[in-house]
């Protein structure tokens, strides 16, 4: 860990999940037992989720982080609408991250809407445990 | 040659006093080899593979050694004896974007440079079924590939292209009966006798399940309409492949290179016995079975690869099967080079990755090949993107000299030995497969999900730790950021068209006709007849993709996956 706050008390709950209909699931996998293997208690939703279905299971899991893993182009769409409905139901305090196949500026663009850092191709698994620890010990209580 | 058993009659055979004085001379210099220091490296292959420092006759005398020919029984080293003399491979290059419109653009501008076959890539929601109106395809209309819906987006696709003098294949799996519908039906509309239609559609929904997942029905309920294709195909377009069973997907998903070449085959030689379950004779439909492997970065081992997988099958469908026709017996297959092995970083690089992959691929002996473009890790590529991987085939093809020699690497004892080995690991997976009680007891139980998730996994634990290095990833990495590509951007215009295309169709079709067709195709599916006559009626009376899945869907229902991580 990179950051100098005292590590939660709980592990941190993170929702994996693949939106749309992206068959792709090697790094959502990968991704799902490295947070797993760091000390997070991880659940994945499996493939063609749509972002109605992402938001009932992060709020009925209750989970800090929701991952999601696009590789489709759909992503413009996809992070919005998951935002959305959290917001929706009250809970902008989970943060919404993920992956895949992201043009820089769309990635930008979606970081100017409430979605966190993305990560592309070639991403160091410990960089995105770093970001997920480094985001809760600034934003989930001790 | 001895035709037939591939057991070679004259093998110039070694005396055994040769060859034990050979041994001793290998050995001698193994212990002399381990005195000597090496420099820090990785010495496996990408698949984590042991590679001996040096090969010689002494790793051959259990084999054939390159003493085959190619074009003869196992084929080894080529299913043709000409190979490149004879045709070059095809250059295909795998496209679609946007609206049917928009990639009939790119086809063409394909074809006016050389191209010399058709390759469709659909977006997600034609490859999962649904039309482009439909709730579940907002956001990824036109996004991954080109959006049909229906016959007319089909006849818009292939405009101005004579469908019976090119050949095409089309990368679509749960819906493939569907989009092959449309293929006939926009050709009947072209005027162009079927019989004539040339090209593949990918079909191969075990690796589905396996690894791609683009499914629809439970498996049973796939591989029966994929036997009512081999079956309908078999008489109606007899110069169409009916399935291209992929290791390519499995690979990408992370599966190492003997996984890719094992899981595929048992793929394989699934399909063989459901078809020869239906009562067709094998002869009937093997011969239209056509293969597609990826082309990874370890250049010896994919060679070795697609080597293998040639006589593995050759043997398996003559002595295992019963194949007496030698075209059941040849592995045709297509190669794309490894979309997995691109990077986003320093993106110019990929340009020799690519160019590396399809010399492999050539020297593989494959049948037609895509090159990836620099900038898949990033977007669909642009037109110069795509201009560069399509000249780097040609630059292979007429300024290396590599396709004048059929099998150039065929006697080297490394190449010979490694396809051995991956023989033998191939039948050894074989083993383990029938173990878990075949290939679609496997897929539900989800063994070889988990197979082809722990070696990605093994794979991500090698690069995090640097002993598997990617220049530019984890070593020989810039400071400065990349200069940003001009990348291709697909916005949300193919889905405002096609929601109007699609409402106009609804409107001005025949709906009776519809109903009627749809009915007839439920009823051939509660039946258990072969569907694909009355789904091409459903295609000719502009029934949508959506309309025409749901139909059977009332019927085998939907697949649910096995979840886990």
């Amino acid at each position: 860990m990179t950051t100098q706050t005292k590590p939660l008390s709980r592990p941190i709950r993170v929702l994996v999940a693949k939106p749309g209909l992206d068959g792709h699931d090697r790094g959502a996998k990968v991704v799902a037992a490295a947070l797993r293997d760091a000390g997070m208690e991880v659940i994945y939703t499996g493939l063609h989720q749509t972002p109605e279905m992402i938001a009932t299971a992060a709020i009925q899991e209750d989970v800090d982080v929701v991952g999601l893993s696009i590789l489709s182009g759909a992503h413009m769409t996809l992070f919005p609408r998951v935002r959305k409905l959290l917001d929706d139901a009250g809970r902008q305090d989970i943060l919404v991250t993920g992956g895949g196949i992201i043009p820089a500026e769309d990635a930008e663009a979606l970081r100017g809407q409430g979605i966190g850092k993305l990560f592309g191709p070639g991403t160091p698994l410990a960089e995105l445990i770093d970001y997920i620890n480094q985001w809760a010990a600034e934003h989930l209580d001790q | 040659m001895t035709p037939g058993n591939g057991k070679p009659a004259t093998i110039p055979p070694a005396s055994t006093a040769e060859l034990e004085a050979l041994r001793r001379e290998v050995a001698a210099w193994r212990a002399a080899y381990g005195k000597l220091p090496l420099r820090e490296g990785n010495f496996t292959s990408i698949s984590g593979r042991t590679v001996e420092p040096v090969y010689s006759p002494v790793d051959l005398v259990d084999t054939l050694g390159g003493t085959e020919l190619p074009g003869n029984f196992p084929f080894t080293r080529g299913v043709h004896p000409t190979m490149y003399r004879g045709k070059l491979w095809t250059m295909r290059q795998f496209a679609g974007f946007g609206t049917a419109h928009d990639t009939n653009a790119r086809y063409k501008f394909l074809l006016e440079r050389g191209q010399t076959g058709l390759s469709v890539a659909f977006d997600f929601p034609t490859l999962m079924g649904y039309d482009s109106d439909h709730p579940r395809s907002e956001g990824e209309v036109g996004k991954c590939g080109v959006a049909i819906s229906s016959l007319a987006d089909m006849e818009t696709l292939f405009d101005g292209i004579p469908l019976d003098q090119v050949s095409t294949s089309m990368t679509i799996n749960g819906p493939a009966a569907m989009l092959w519908c449309f293929y006939i039906a926009a050709a009947e509309k072209q005027g162009v006798d079927v019989r004539q239609l040339q090209g593949t559609v990918q079909n191969d929904m075990l690796k589905e399940y396996q690894a791609q997942h683009a499914w629809i029905y439970p498996v049973e309920d796939a591989l029966k309409i994929i036997v009512d294709m081999f079956e309908w195909g078999s008489t109606h377009t007899p110069k169409w492949n009916t399935i291209s069973i992929s290791g390519y997907h499995i690979r990408e998903a992370g599966a190492t290179a003997t996984q890719e070449l094992a899981f595929t085959l048992a793929n394989g030689f699934s399909y063989v016995e459901h078809g020869m379950a239906r009562g067709l004779p094998v002869d009937s439909f093997a011969p239209r079975l056509s293969f597609f492997w990826d082309v990874h970065n370890d250049f010896f081992e994919e060679i070795a690869k697609m080597r293998a997988a040639r006589r593995i099958w050759a043997r398996r469908l003559k002595e295992k099967y019963g194949a007496t026709d030698e075209r059941s017996w040849k592995m045709r297959f297509h190669c794309q080079t490894a979309g997995v092995s691109l990077t986003a970083q320093q993106p110019m690089n990929n340009v020799v990755r690519v160019a590396y992959q399809a010399l492999a691929a050539v020297l593989g002996g494959t049948q037609s090949l895509h090159t990836n473009a620099l900038d898949e890790t990033l977007a669909l590529p642009t037109e110069e993107s795509v201009r560069v991987a399509l000249r780097t085939q040609q630059i292979l093809a007429y300024e290396t000299g590599v396709p004048n020699v059929a099998d150039p690497l065929g006697g080297s004892w490394y190449v010979e030995a490694l396809t051995d080995t991956m023989e033998r690991e191939a039948e050894g997976l074989f083993a383990e497969i029938d173990a878990h009680g075949g290939v679609v007891a496997a897929i539900e139980k989800g063994w070889f999900q988990r197979q082809i998730a722990a070696s990605a996994a093994r794979f991500q634990d090698e690069m995090d730790s640097g002993t598997r290095p990617v220049v530019g990833v984890n070593a020989f990495v810039e400071e400065e950021p990349d200069r940003p590509l001009e990348i291709l951007k697909i916005g949300e215009e193919a889905d405002r068209t096609q929601r109007e295309r699609l409402g106009r169709l609804r409107n001005e079709r025949n709906q009776a006709a519809v109903d009627r067709s749809l009915d007839e195709l439920g009823r051939a599916g509660r039946e258990g007849r072969n569907v694909i006559p009355a789904m091409l009626d459903c295609a000719r009376s502009y029934c949508t993709l959506y309309e025409i899945r749901y139909a059977l869907e009332k019927v085998y229902g939907a697949y649910r996956e096995p979840v886990f991580f």
